[in-house]
């Protein structure tokens, strides 16, 4: 067998890249950086830590992010929309 | 010098514990390995052993314990018996997937049911397939001696398993024998300390275990996994042999052969029951018949090259086995045998042959029969219908 792995137990970020979360996603959540007011509720409630605080700015990083819409529910400015995800 | 001790075989087990210095136990009180559980507290308690001790509610959590504490980087010892293991069963197989080398003792007891106390092999062969290494004690002093090897077979960088020591509820659990204890700093030297590298929870260097894992990484991993399991044959012949000489006591490694030189018709046998076929085979001999013996000390993994080599002259061999494989009207080790034996150049008839269920004694004179019985297969150039080894006085 040809492996794949350096490890012999299922360890580190390795099951959960190969699994890649982010693939199960049918509708994509996107900031209207116009109307958001940095308040930091959309990252408070995210499940999967996927919004990021960068330069002052909410950054949605999309690698585990099942677009499950729950920032957008949130989103007291309603600053957040969920545009539907391209058949791959 | 060895200290000369008179021990049952929980205090035999309890003493090869300590001696490894195991930095957590957690085990949960059954009969018949209640007092293992007992005698390690009061080492704890006078101060002897600085293991801590998790005083749990059951067996599952025993299980669970000691996989954190090796997760952490301990040195971990539990011991325990037929229901206690069933109740261990989804943690007792995360241990040898998550490759910790955590040593159990398995103070062998009937399964349920009827109730019974008593000995008996189903608990231990039944979950021979959940990744452990098993072997099995024939009388007290192996059973010290092996819980002791066992955490160097198991820390072995080749290996990496968890290990269970098997021995027969009562017949050796509760038996006193003349027991000679290793020198401390002996054993000190021989075992060293587990330093894990491959699995970790160390705050310094964060490791998730155990995340969601396709197909592909779980067909890696148990690849391995079994890989690993054939590497303790090797590794636990050094380990055999490096004990001898340090202590006086080699064993032959997974299989121990007595008489088999020249004999013609083998019987195969695991744990306490070896004794008494051990004398059946010298009063065989007595009377002409040139009989042998092969005791499996290992089953996981089943060392097929060395069961074919010493069955490899027989005109005929029987297995008794102190168990039952539901679904073959045979033993669990018979089929095993047997399955090794089909890559071997000698495929004679043979003999499947049950006894010992529920704490029954397996008697000198049984085991004469059962070498009549297998004496008479060759004979006849066929194998045999299943015996069963009955107290023709109890059975009345």
């Amino acid at each position: 067998m040809k492996y794949k792995s350096k490890h012999i137990v299922p360890i580190g970020t390795e099951g959960i890249h190969v699994l890649n979360t982010g693939d199960w996603r049918i509708q994509r959540p996107l900031i209207d950086q116009e109307k958001c007011i940095k308040c930091g509720i959309c990252l408070l409630h995210c499940p999967v830590n996927s919004i990021k605080k960068t330069d002052g700015k909410f950054i949605i990083t999309y690698d585990y992010c099942k677009g499950c819409g729950i920032c957008a529910h949130e989103c007291p400015k309603k600053a957040i929309i969920l545009l539907p995800e391209e058949e791959k | 010098m060895q200290k000369v001790e008179i021990l049952n075989g929980n205090k035999a087990a309890a003493i090869g514990a300590a001696m490894s210095r195991p930095g957590v136990v957690a085990a949960y009180p059954i009969t018949p390995q209640t007092p293992v559980v007992e005698y390690f507290s009061e080492f704890a308690a006078n101060g002897e052993v600085d293991a801590a001790i998790s005083e749990v509610e059951s067996e599952l959590t025993a299980m669970s314990v000691v996989t954190g504490a090796s997760l952490a980087g301990s040195r971990t010892f539990t011991a325990t018996a037929s229901q206690g293991l069933a109740l261990m069963y989804e943690p007792y197989f995360r241990a040898s997937t998550l490759r910790l080398p955590i040593v159990m003792a398995i103070v062998n007891r009937e399964m349920i049911s009827p109730q019974s106390v008593w000995g008996g092999q189903q608990d231990s062969m039944s979950v021979r397939d959940a990744g452990w290494l098993q072997m099995y004690a024939e009388d007290n002093q192996e059973i010290l001696d092996m819980i002791i090897q066992a955490f160097k077979i198991a820390e072995d960088k080749r290996v990496l398993l968890p290990i269970n020591i098997c021995y027969d509820g009562f017949y050796l659990s509760h038996m006193t024998e003349r027991v000679l204890i290793p020198e401390q700093e002996k054993v000190d030297a021989f075992l060293g300390s587990y330093k894990p590298e491959h699995i970790i929870l160390d705050p310094e260097k964060p490791m998730a275990v155990d995340p969601l894992t396709n197909g592909v990484l779980v067909m890696e991993y148990r690849n391995k996994h079994l890989k690993a399991q054939q590497n303790a044959l090797t590794v636990l012949d050094e380990v055999d042999k490096e004990y001898g000489r340090l202590f006086g006591r080699e064993y032959g490694g997974a299989v121990e052969e007595y008489r088999m030189e020249d004999a013609e018709y083998a019987l195969v046998t695991t744990g306490s029951m070896s004794g008494a076929a051990k004398d059946a085979v010298d009063m065989q001999r007595e009377k002409g018949i040139k009989a042998g013996l092969v005791r499996m000390r290992m089953i996981r993994p089943f060392p097929k090259d060395r069961v074919c080599k010493a069955l490899s002259r027989v005109k005929s061999f029987g297995v008794v086995d102190r168990n039952v494989s539901f679904g073959w009207d045979t033993g669990i080790v018979y089929q095993e045998v047997k399955a090794a034996l089909y890559d071997g150049d000698n495929k004679v008839p043979s003999v499947p042959i049950i006894g010992g269920l529920g704490g029954e004694d397996i008697s000198v004179g049984m085991m004469m029969d059962s070498i009549d019985r297998v004496v008479k297969a060759a004979a006849e150039g066929k194998n045999s219908e299943c015996i069963w080894l009955m107290n023709e006085e109890e059975a009345k």
